[in-house]
């Protein structure tokens, strides 16, 4: 792990801004912590020496003492006020570059996942800002100032400073290196033990079922204590480099004085500058200590800002940047051999397809569950790239064209539609913000659904609403577009026998293409002709 | 603060936990003792005294300077065994009482059960960096301010104040500004997880529809308000830190001044000027332990308010023998789970062998029904009867071995096939394990499968798809041998066709065992299968 991830300061000017604030105010602290030494090396030396007064350095230490504790202030101000910035930009970068990427690329468990780093997950950046990038700041800013004037007064104790120092993050980083496999090891322990809980909690009903769950609570006694003295081994091991930081800071420190005290019994040496070599050295090192310490803190933040630049690096396919698509009302579009493979899966999800679909004509795709009818229809829609085969219109290759471009010419039912907080209206206009009510109203009646309000709330993920009204929203929203083709995947699934008559025709007087996955009798009656999509071995067939 | 009871340590955990605490007090009392011993040496080697004299401090400072690391160290060591301890109890604990709890009925149960293991896990923070870290610096800083008094008293008041305000204010302020801004935040924050979640879930007609740019504005504006919000919450943010500085810089420049006109050595005077300082490193961690025991404590709420969950069923004291015949009858049945009785005097009969498809729309009381005739859930009225016997008198463990239970989606637990199906009956044999995957129609699936019976199916069964996920279960179901099938819509997550086909097979399998099938997709029923169809509103 790099201590600050220049991808961080690239991707959020947030980030740039923060840290230039940040060495300002290490800049001044420094400065800060090398008067209040000064002045307190200087007020007890004269107290002892002289036995003189001491308001005047009083009053100028109460002073550094109110400017350290805004400086403090400052930097937790600054610190939280970068992480709303850069985490906001971050999170649009992020959704906007996955939407970009398709749904295909989100589906599954990645889409959750995406889900918990954008709300919970960047949410840790905040101790990554707020005390860990402050601390690495301060640690490159501070020792050199601190070092740099005990030499002006007394050279032996800030080389011995200048030597240690650096021994520190040299030896974490040897005893880091060799300690990294033991502690994958723990953490791959601990995370063993945290899912085998999860397990078992998410499966208690179950075990119940079968008579098995009284069994359980000695059984999560039994797998952590095992676990439990597997990584303690380990932890041994890991909190070595944490205690070659504290041991060398505090043995330096104690080197120190040790010798300055040594000096001045010979005379070599002045109390005032003893004192203030003796007040400076543990400061030399506190801030790596700091860092050190902070590190455990920002841990997760880093993990999330690496998993944010992943996303964001996965380059977006290549597609064409034709806009001229050609107009699907007139020309026919073609499938030729199309075959789609999903990541990690053996068998593909269509193989060798063929189609012709005429202006005008009404097809419906049957086939096998699984023998690939819906991947058809994501084929047609950019969402997948075929490994072989091409779709062809009017004498191009789809993928010449401007995916943007290519989608006006069609408009697509899901077999379960994503609805949007909002009302119905706002959905069935997704693909025409600008449409108006009548022709709203009309949509719904076409697709069977006049009976739906407008503005009838569809609740989250269109809870309010049942699956039959939810196909027959987005049914509107597809109609109320003006692409030439329509790409139904089991538009009446849930529909009544009239309700569904009713869309079939409302379907054919629209005039357009219809492409459409279909098992219902009645809906593959309707259509102009049939195309089996191949099936592929089942094994539950 | 009850459900910091959750985290109580067990025996033979507590005396760790001391010694962790006496280690800590140890580690932070070495670095206050290394800067009080070299100013005394210091400023006493002023005075050019034989260095003999010297000797004893020398060796202090030396000793002071190893010892924090190692104290440091072993208190580390100890400290996370204990909380390891701690958590792994919190963990068996809470899974004994869930054991009793399951299936918790409603959604924000459901929601608290999918956040308790990283809730469970505040039990490490409470006490490795609220806890433990708080006692040492507040141990460490009395014992310090005791040091200090003795050298001169009215120092050690001024010093004592610092420290008070520093172990009461200091937090108090920290984690007041916090909850502040949590509450400020709440709305904005799930405003834009609500808004992120929606347009991630909906990606594909996003897409389609080519309305990526309106989704995007319309995530950026309510993103404005969550950032405007988190900015003005900064100002308040580092203010408990900022006191805290000015504490421990306070007491340094008041034994400044209260020393400076005593009557003590150079060497003392040192020693009370210096000392404060070095409690800067001991009070620092005060406001990150405050502002984390916020968090951790909502955690262990979350936990607790799961925990207080009362028991859905009581098992009766002197349980009756189990009947030997199967009919079940349901009388006058009463149910409900928060809110009113969603069954309101259902009666039926179902006979041994019997086929009952029960429909209705989701809300009308099917799962509570499959609830009540597996014993999870008391009945409010009336009586659920198996061969004259009402349920209630029988334990839960012998009802649930007659009646058996498959739901929308079983657990499907992350080890191989074969231990997932052992779950049922352990001990059985291979043969009767491929028996009950062919009679479930997974048998030729598993068989192609390199690793057959040991293939791991992943977390949740991820490996398999919907459709073969539910024939696992069955199967398991099957392998347990149940003389009533409770199915409880089966087909919920399964395309038309995949469903249809599971019904079909689940019927063929059965054999004589009387089949409750709860569906709102009758349609998806074989149609050659006698049956008695109720329909629940």
């Amino acid at each position: 792990m790099k201590p600050l991830d220049p991808r961080l300061l690239k991707r959020a000017r947030g980030a740039r801004v923060f840290l230039a604030a940040s060495v300002l105010i290490g800049v001044a602290s420094g400065a800060l912590i090398i008067v209040q030494a000064v002045l307190l090396a200087h007020g007890i030396a004269g107290v002892v020496l002289r036995g003189s007064g001491v308001t005047a350095v009083a009053w100028g230490l109460a002073a550094v003492v109110a400017g350290r504790a805004l400086l403090v202030w400052a930097q937790d101000v600054v610190a939280q006020r970068a992480a709303a910035a850069v985490k906001s930009t971050l999170r649009r970068q992020v959704l906007e570059h996955s939407l970009k990427l398709g749904p295909v690329w989100l589906s599954g468990e990645r889409s959750s996942a995406l889900t918990t780093l954008l709300t919970k997950g960047l949410d840790d950046l905040d101790p990554y800002f707020a005390r860990y990038l402050p601390q690495l700041v301060l640690a490159s800013t501070v020792p050199a100032g601190v070092i740099g004037w005990m030499a002006t007064g007394d050279l032996i104790a800030a080389g011995t400073v200048l030597i240690t120092l650096p021994l520190i993050p040299i030896f974490m980083a040897l005893i880091g290196w060799v300690t990294q496999a033991r502690s994958r090891q723990r953490q791959h322990a601990l995370a063993v033990l945290a899912h085998h809980f999860a397990d078992v909690v998410g499966g208690l009903t179950t075990l119940k079922l079968f008579g098995r769950a009284k069994s359980q609570e000695p059984a999560v006694r039994r797998v952590t204590d095992q676990h439990r003295a597997a990584s303690m081994g380990s932890l041994r091991l890991a909190f070595l480099s944490s205690f070659a930081l504290e041991l060398l800071a505090s043995l330096s420190v104690a080197l120190v004085a040790v010798g300055v005290g040594l000096r001045l019994v010979d005379g070599k040496l002045g109390l005032e500058t003893a004192l203030m070599v003796l007040i400076l050295a543990p400061e030399a090192y506190l801030p790596l200590r700091q860092v050190g310490m902070q590190f455990h803190a920002s841990a997760d933040g880093v993990a999330a800002s690496e998993e944010v630049f992943r996303v964001l690096e996965t380059p977006l396919p290549a597609r064409g940047e034709r806009t001229d698509v050609p107009d699907l009302r007139v020309s026919p579009l073609y499938l030729y051999d199309v075959t789609v493979s999903y990541p990690g899966r053996d068998v593909p999800a269509l193989e060798g397809f063929d189609l012709e679909l005429r202006p005008g004509e009404v097809v419906a795709l049957t086939g096998p569950s699984g023998a690939g009818k819906s991947t058809a229809l994501a084929v047609l829609l950019g969402f997948v790239e075929p490994e072989r085969g091409v779709v062809v219109a009017a004498g191009s290759a789809a993928d010449e064209f401007d995916p943007v471009a290519w989608r006006r010419q069609f408009a697509w039912v899901p077999q379960r539609p994503g609805l949007r907080l909002g009302t119905v209206a706002d959905n069935v206009r997704l693909g025409r913000p600008d449409a108006s009510d009548d022709e709203v109203r009309l949509a719904l009646l076409a697709a069977g659904a006049a009976d739906l309000l407008l503005d009838k709330p569809v609740g989250e993920q269109g809870q309010q609403l049942s699956g039959g009204q939810q196909r027959r929203v987005a049914l509107a929203r597809a109609l109320l577009t003006d692409a030439p083709v329509l790409l139904l995947d089991e538009p009446t699934a849930g529909l009544d026998a009239d309700t569904e008559a009713s869309v079939i025709t409302g379907l054919r007087s629209s005039g357009r293409t219809v492409l459409m996955v279909a098992h219902r009798p009645a809906l593959i009656a309707a259509a102009d002709r049939t195309v089996t999509v191949g099936a592929r071995e089942l094994v539950n067939a | 603060m009850k459900s910091l009871q959750l985290a109580r340590p067990q025996r033979g955990v507590m005396w760790r936990l001391w010694l962790a605490l006496v280690l800590g007090v140890a580690a932070a009392g070495s670095a206050v003792a290394l800067l009080a011993t070299s100013a005394w040496l210091i400023t006493a080697a002023s005075a050019q005294p034989p260095v003999l004299l010297l000797m004893v401090p020398i060796v202090a400072v030396r000793a002071f300077g190893v010892g924090r690391g190692v104290f440091r160290y072993v208190e580390r060591l100890v400290g996370h065994d204990a909380a390891y301890r701690v958590l792994g109890e919190t963990r068996a604990r809470i899974t004994g009482r869930l054991e009793k709890l399951a299936p918790l009925g409603s959604q924000r149960k459901g929601d608290l059960l999918a956040r308790l293991v990283l809730d469970v896990d505040a039990v490490l923070d409470l006490w490795l960096r609220v806890l433990l870290p708080v006692a040492v610096a507040t141990v460490t800083a009395a014992a310090t301010v005791g040091l200090l008094a003795l050298l001169l008293p009215t120092a050690g008041a001024a010093v004592a104040l610092a420290v008070l305000i520093a172990c009461t204010v200091v937090p108090w302020l920290t984690a007041r500004t916090a909850e502040r801004a949590e509450r400020n935040l709440a709305g904005a924050r799930g405003d834009v997880a609500a808004t992120t979640t929606e347009s991630l879930l909906t990606a594909a007609d996003v897409v389609a529809f080519n309305a990526i740019d309106s989704v995007l504005d319309d995530f950026s504006r309510r993103d404005a308000h969550l950032a405007a919000a988190e900015r003005r919450s900064a100002w308040s943010a580092g203010l408990g830190s900022a006191l805290l500085a000015l504490c421990v810089g306070g007491a340094s420049v008041a034994a400044l001044v209260l020393g400076s006109t005593a009557n003590i050595t150079g060497a003392v005077f040192a020693v009370l000027v210096l000392t404060p300082l070095a409690l800067a490193d001991v009070l620092g961690g005060i406001p990150a332990a405050a502002q984390l025991a916020i968090r951790v404590r909502a955690s262990l709420d979350r936990v607790q308010e799961l925990v207080d969950t009362p028991a859905p069923v009581t098992e009766p004291t002197k349980p009756l023998p189990l009947p030997t015949g199967r009919d079940l009858q349901v009388n006058l049945l009463r149910a409900g789970y928060d809110g009113p009785d969603v069954l309101d005097g259902l009666s039926l009969d179902m006979p041994a062998g019997s086929r009952v498809v029960i429909t209705g729309p989701s809300g009308s009381g099917k799962s509570t029904l499959a609830s009540v005739l597996l014993r999870f859930l008391e009945p409010r009225g009336g009586e659920v009867l198996l061969d004259g016997v009402d349920l209630a008198k029988l334990e839960g463990d012998q009802v649930r071995s007659v009646v058996g239970l498959l739901t929308q989606e079983s657990h499907v637990f992350d080890t191989s096939i074969r231990e997932n199906l052992l779950l049922a009956k352990p001990g059985v044999s291979d043969l009767q394990l491929w028996k009950a995957l062919y009679r479930a129609r997974l048998g030729l699936l598993v068989e192609k499968l390199p690793e057959g019976l040991d293939t791991m199916v992943g977390e949740h069964g991820a490996r398999l798809s919907g459709g073969e996920r539910q024939r696992l279960a069955f199967a398991r179901l099957l392998l347990a041998d149940r003389d009533v099938l409770v199915l409880d819509e089966p087909t919920e997550h399964l395309d038309e066709e995949t469903g249809r086909a599971l019904l079909a097979d689940l019927f063929a399998a059965a054999g004589d065992r009387t089949v409750v099938l709860l569906t709102h997709r009758p349609e998806l029923m074989p149609t050659h299968v006698p049956r008695q169809l109720v329909c629940l509103t």
